[in-house]
């Protein structure tokens, strides 16, 4: 059976394995492939032998209960930690060793968990170097501020003004981001990996610590970005009723293994994953 | 009332982007330039050079290099001496060796070289960071007033270990030796100190700055977006180190004309270069100039007012300075410890409304 009838029920396969959603958005090819990744801490298995895949315009979630090991997962996706076994496949090539900011330079994107904004600097700096990997001027024209790095500048203010208006942060653009409430950071943080252009965007609970009106915005905007600028979305998040609402495809982890993966649906009735959550009983 | 932003509104992101959105600053920066330009050098005399402008002009320089690696990349150093040192140094071997390259081209090299240097001294910092690093730098300081000192092919093998600056001519005027005049050597030093705070306030508002400035404030974050810890750090050491080479080639050659090593550029320099950016304010070129301007000019003021104007012994002047200083800087900093500029900064925000604050 193929990927979109166990998602459909229905046949409506196309050429790259890629289905139309109820909403009508195109979810495209394999994007990114994790296959059969273990990583280790010393002793402890962070991650244990996980394989699944990342389409291209699909909003994927991984859940899990603490210490699932979802964290470490979009550790190694970004670059930060690299797995003792398996392979990363990014755009259908087997990805070497990397270090993260060669990762982004691939174009994928992040927010942290704890948010992790450059306190001493304003809302449009912080935004602006989002955009560090579309500016190549160099260091001479940077120190007389002529030529390109000027027009630079300038083109990539104007891309980072519609970012900006996009997740309608105008009126703080040059406060200093250590002033900010959370919900703002939260939203600034955001602004700066949307502000990459990423083809990939990788969330870490992105409405955590959030109340409820906090996380109808937060999730309109992933809904807009996957909408409008066609992200892939890859993130993590403890809000059941947001990950089943926003996700396309879900995948859980418990205890760094993989436990269930497909759609809300499936997910929400697999034995694995109710055990998983709710306990079972020792008898 | 004069200073206000009202009606002053920017319609392209060029005129956002300029360094002083404010009209009423633009005209105070070209007001001081002129002066500084054009009607100082007619007037000043071989006290007030030697004791206030060229220190200050000097010490201007170096705390802007510094405040790059400390204040922008949050690196902490105490190499600064050390750093100044070998800018001396190049520029004495650099003149020696070329009597007919102009001074100019001897200075910019020597500061080159001091980049080279600091880039050496920088390695470190890719795997320490903090009071750690601190500690690393404060060996580059020993280690290179130690090689100045000890191999005689630095001093031209001179008999007494100092190295003196012989005479050299900017169009005609002599800017080093005895013969310079007051006003040639400090339009010189001027000119340097206005390149040094234009390069170094392109490069921190630009992409180069946003990466230093993402390493100092969040270095995780900072590599996840794409910023190379490792060239964004060692860029930080160059510039500075840049800078810092011309402040210690100046100071040589054209402020104190002779200089032996261990005196001229220990310890205590690279602290006071620190304490000036401290005071000044981290991470910002205009604290820079005023950091430098407190550590230098408090010193000559106090001295003016105890011996000159209140007929103290000068001894005891000397000890009350100490104290007196000491006990601004910490008012200074308990009042605001992000500096001077951090001050002034509150001070032009208060007079945007003033005088109607509501």
């Amino acid at each position: 059976m193929s990927l979109a009838e166990q998602v459909l029920g229905h046949e409506r396969d196309n050429e790259d394995g890629g289905w139309i959603t109820a909403d009508g958005r195109q979810i495209g090819a394999v994007m990114m492939e994790m296959k059969n990744i273990t990583l280790r801490f010393g002793g402890v298995v962070a991650i244990k032998d996980i394989s699944f895949d990342i389409r291209k315009g699909e909003i994927r979630a991984i859940i899990g209960p603490n210490g699932a090991g979802k964290s470490s997962m979009l550790n190694v996706i970004s670059g930060f930690y690299n797995p003792q076994e398996g392979d990363v496949f990014y755009l259908g090539e087997k990805r070497p060793k990397m270090r993260p900011y060669e990762v982004a330079r691939q174009g994928i994107a992040r927010t942290f968990q704890n948010i992790a904004l450059f306190e001493g600097m304003s809302v449009l700096d912080n935004v602006m170097t989002g955009r560090l990997n579309h500016m190549k001027a160099g260091v001479l024209a940077q120190a007389l501020w002529k030529g390109r790095a000027e027009r630079e500048e300038i083109e990539n203010r104007e891309k980072v003004e519609k970012i900006i208006d996009f997740l309608e942060i105008q009126n703080i653009r040059k406060k200093p981001v250590g002033s900010l409430p959370y919900g703002l950071k939260k939203r600034v943080e955001l602004a700066r990996a949307l502000a990459a252009e990423p083809s990939l965007l990788l969330l870490d609970e992105p409405m955590a610590g959030m109340n409820v009106e906090e996380k109808e915005d937060m999730s309109r905007f992933i809904l807009d970005v996957n909408d409008e600028f066609g992200t892939t979305i890859a993130l993590i998040e403890h809000d059941m009723g947001v990950v089943m609402d926003l996700s396309d495809r879900v995948v859980v982890m418990d205890y760094g293994k993989k436990i269930g993966d497909g759609t809300p649906d499936e997910v929400r009735n697999n034995q694995d994953v109710i055990d998983a959550y709710l306990g079972v009983a020792h008898d | 009332m004069l200073y206000r932003e009202a009606g002053d509104f920017k319609t392209s992101y060029q005129a956002d982007n300029q360094t002083f959105p404010i009209r009423f600053d633009r005209v105070g920066l070209r007001v001081v330039l002129v002066l500084a330009l054009g009607v100082v050098p007619f007037f000043i005399n071989d006290y007030w050079a030697n004791a206030v402008a060229l220190p200050f002009l000097i010490y201007a320089i170096a705390a802007i290099g510094l405040n790059i690696l400390v204040g922008f990349c949050g690196q902490v150093s105490l190499g600064t001496g050390g750093f100044m040192a070998v800018g001396a140094y190049a520029t004495y071997k650099l003149m020696t060796a070329f009597p007919e390259v102009s001074i100019i081209i001897h200075v910019l090299l020597a500061g080159g070289i001091t980049a080279g240097v600091g880039v050496l001294f920088g390695l470190p910092s890719l795997r320490i960071k903090g009071f750690y690093l601190a500690v690393a730098t404060l060996a580059a300081q020993f280690f290179l007033v130690w090689l100045f000192n000890r191999v005689p092919w630095f001093y031209n093998y001179s008999a007494s270990g100092q190295i003196s600056a012989p005479e050299r001519e900017v169009l005609g005027y002599a800017v080093t030796g005895p013969n310079a005049e007051a006003w040639v050597t400090y339009l010189f030093c001027l000119l340097f100190l206005i390149f040094a705070a234009v390069v170094a306030r392109n490069l921190t508002r630009g992409t180069m700055g946003r990466s230093w400035m993402g390493i100092r404030d969040m270095d995780i974050a900072a590599e996840i977006i794409g910023v190379n810890p490792l060239s964004a750090k060692l860029s930080a050491f160059a510039v500075s180190s840049f800078f810092i080479g011309i402040a210690g080639a100046l100071f040589f050659a054209v402020y104190l004309g002779a200089v032996e090593v261990g005196e001229a550029f220990g310890i205590n320099k690279s602290f006071l270069v620190l304490f000036m950016i401290i005071i000044g304010g981290l991470g910002r070129i205009g604290g820079s100039l005023m950091g430098a301007a407190f550590l230098v000019l408090l010193p000559v003021l106090l001295k003016n007012v105890l011996v000159g104007s209140l007929g103290w012994p000068t001894d005891l002047a000397a000890h009350l300075e100490f104290m007196i200083v000491g006990a601004l800087i910490v008012t200074f900093l308990v009042a605001e410890p992000h500096g001077l500029a951090q001050l002034w900064r509150v001070a032009k925000e208060k007079l945007r409304l003033w005088p109607f604050p509501h």
